[in-house]
């Protein structure tokens, strides 16, 4: 019991911590690092209180992809030339003292979560938490999530498929100046267009035009 | 204090939600921070459901959480998508400067 208040007021104190620092920090970048933080440490609770798939899954999926895409936007606009400077940290490394602390404290998170899994029992029969325990909570999922809601599963699928279609459309645009390939010239080209047979006078030669 | 139960982890989902709302609003930089908002306020749903599954025994919370993960994901690449392209045109995503709509 005591484990799990431990393990409990550690992690949610971390990700209450990075939620404020999300939320006030001037520099964007150090606000996505705390964001990251924030989901692991959410993460490793859910891991704890026995949704091991879903704990997975928001590190995959939060960190893994949400995350790295704000991180990439944040560094692919050209943000210093914004009034305020948002990297204001000295000279142009400012934001590697955040990137160790978020990193270090990553790793203490996860040294706790895979130390205090053989601990897990203890705190995991508790009066509330007792799912069949012949099933993993992935196989738990499993089952209801392609039988029960197979419909909503397909529907998530078809909301990705659209999300990544407009975002396509949205920021795509044509360049000028730039040479494409264009498959469809290059398979309608005839032989006719492009090669003509000459006879050649003997002792003359063939004059080649353009 | 030390019995961790229901509400503990309800009261977790609370602040991190009236953060992300609080985030949105206080914040006057920029708009990927609002985004960054959002997300923290979906994070605070999936704590409420995935607690409220494990304290109930059903799993149909956690299959609801994954399909807000889904959605989550959507929704920061398409926020991404018109940031950037708001960006490319106008140059700058100060929300002072974001007033084209007059609302």
């Amino acid at each position: 019991m005591i484990a799990h208040a431990l393990f409990f007021y550690f992690f949610s104190i971390i990700a209450i911590i990075s939620a404020i620092f999300v939320i006030v920090s001037r520099n964007t970048v150090h606000a996505v690092f705390f964001l990251i933080l924030d989901f692991i440490s959410i993460a490793c609770l859910f891991i704890m209180i026995g949704a091991e798939f879903l704990g997975m899954m928001m590190l995959i999926v939060y960190v893994g992809a949400v995350a790295v895409l704000f991180l990439f936007v944040v560094m692919l606009m050209n943000v210093t030339e914004q009034k305020l400077s948002w990297f204001r940290g000295s000279k142009r490394s400012g934001h590697i003292p955040t990137g160790l602390i978020v990193g270090s404290v990553i790793l203490l998170e996860l040294v706790v979560i895979v130390g205090g899994w053989q601990y897990r029992d203890t705190f995991s029969q508790t009066e509330f938490l007792k799912f069949d325990s012949d099933f993993t909570n992935t196989h738990l999922i499993g089952n209801v999530l392609y039988t029960e809601y197979i419909h909503l599963f397909q529907i998530s699928g078809i909301i990705l498929l659209l999300s990544m279609i407009g975002a396509i459309v949205l920021t795509y645009r044509k360049r000028e100046g730039v040479k494409k390939q264009s498959y469809i010239k290059q398979i309608s080209r005839e032989r006719e267009d492009s090669v003509k047979l000459v006879d050649g006078e003997f002792n003359k030669g063939v004059s080649i035009d353009d | 204090m030390i019995e961790i139960g229901l509400g503990h982890y309800l009261t977790l989902g609370a602040v991190i939600f009236s953060l992300g709302t609080l985030g949105i609003f206080l914040n006057r930089k920029n708009v990927i921070v609002i985004l960054m908002s959002v997300e923290l306020i979906l994070l605070a749903v999936n704590i409420n459901l995935v607690s409220f599954s494990i304290y109930l025994q059903d799993i149909t919370g956690q299959i609801f959480t994954m399909l807000i993960l889904t959605v989550a994901a959507a929704e920061a690449a398409i926020g991404l998508a018109i940031i950037v392209s708001y960006y490319r045109n106008k140059g700058s995503i100060r929300v002072e400067e974001i007033d084209e709509m007059k609302g």
